[in-house]
């Protein structure tokens, strides 16, 4: 037969065993304010005060994780790649990574289509967010949300 | 030990989309890490890659360190005539590695 007292005492512990572990599982804040003004600033770099609109781009990446290492990422974006109408760069970015960036590339007319994949490492459980710069001086957007159960950069170098 | 594989198509009709998938054999390594000894190891990576069609740039890449070991890049180009496609990666510590593919339009 439980108490009432040795109930409390249990569920207590429990809570409060989860609750650290979680927050020790998060970055400090000061990391992650620090990363979040490091992605604004690098967001800033690349599209300077014009607007940027969602649509047109499609990012795929993989909604859970297993390991951030080695993630497929692809990229294509709606253009009819014509001398007049083509997309001009691709750039990927990322908010709870070290660095912000994460690929850009320059392509034009002659890439046929505007769609790149690669790989790339994840750090967090974060957004990843694709922006695409057209020929007309506009700017696209879109957004991916991923769950990384074992991050990138935490194990140790073989040396 | 610099090694890298391209795969696209040996021939195309003119005008044909065609994709282009590079591989480059590289460990990529971020300069986040430590040693079991504590000791941040530099930083080791693939900066920049370009894709020249006959002597015309194409496709250009910037790298960085969130790009994961051995950097894959898929992309797609237009054949427009029989010739060369070079492919050159180049980064940190003088890396640079150069591949060429021939293409045969129709």
């Amino acid at each position: 037969m439980t108490t009432r007292r040795q109930f409390l005492l249990a569920t207590g512990g429990v809570g409060f065993s989860v609750g650290t572990a979680s927050i020790q599982a998060q970055l400090a804040p000061n990391e992650a304010a620090l990363r979040r003004a490091a992605y604004q600033e690098a967001l800033r770099k690349v599209v300077g005060d014009a607007q940027v609109r969602r649509g047109r781009v499609k990012l795929v990446l993989p909604p859970l994780i297993d390991n951030g290492n080695s993630v497929p990422l692809s990229v294509t974006v709606e253009s009819p790649m014509t001398p007049t109408d083509h997309v001009k760069a691709i750039h990927v970015f990322t908010e709870k990574n070290p660095l912000p960036d994460v690929v850009s590339v320059y392509l034009g007319p002659r890439a046929g289509r505007a769609s790149l994949s690669t790989r790339v490492r994840l750090a967090d459980t974060q957004t990843v967010v694709a922006i695409a710069q057209l020929s007309d001086g506009s700017f696209w957007s879109d957004s991916a949300e991923v769950v990384v159960t074992l991050s990138a950069c935490l194990e140790e170098g073989l040396i | 030990m610099a090694r890298a594989v391209v795969t696209l198509p040996a021939q195309a009709k003119r005008g044909e989309i065609i994709e282009i998938k590079t591989l480059a054999g590289h460990a990529m390594e971020t300069g986040f890490r430590r040693t079991q000894l504590g000791e941040l190891i530099p930083r080791d990576i693939i900066r920049s890659f370009v894709c020249t069609y006959n002597g015309e740039e194409i496709f250009r890449a910037e790298l960085h360190p969130a790009i994961a070991a051995n950097p894959l890049l898929t992309f797609t180009a237009v054949a427009t005539e029989s010739g060369a496609i070079t492919f050159r990666w180049s980064g940190d510590n003088d890396y640079a590695v150069t591949e060429t593919a021939s293409i045969r339009v129709e």
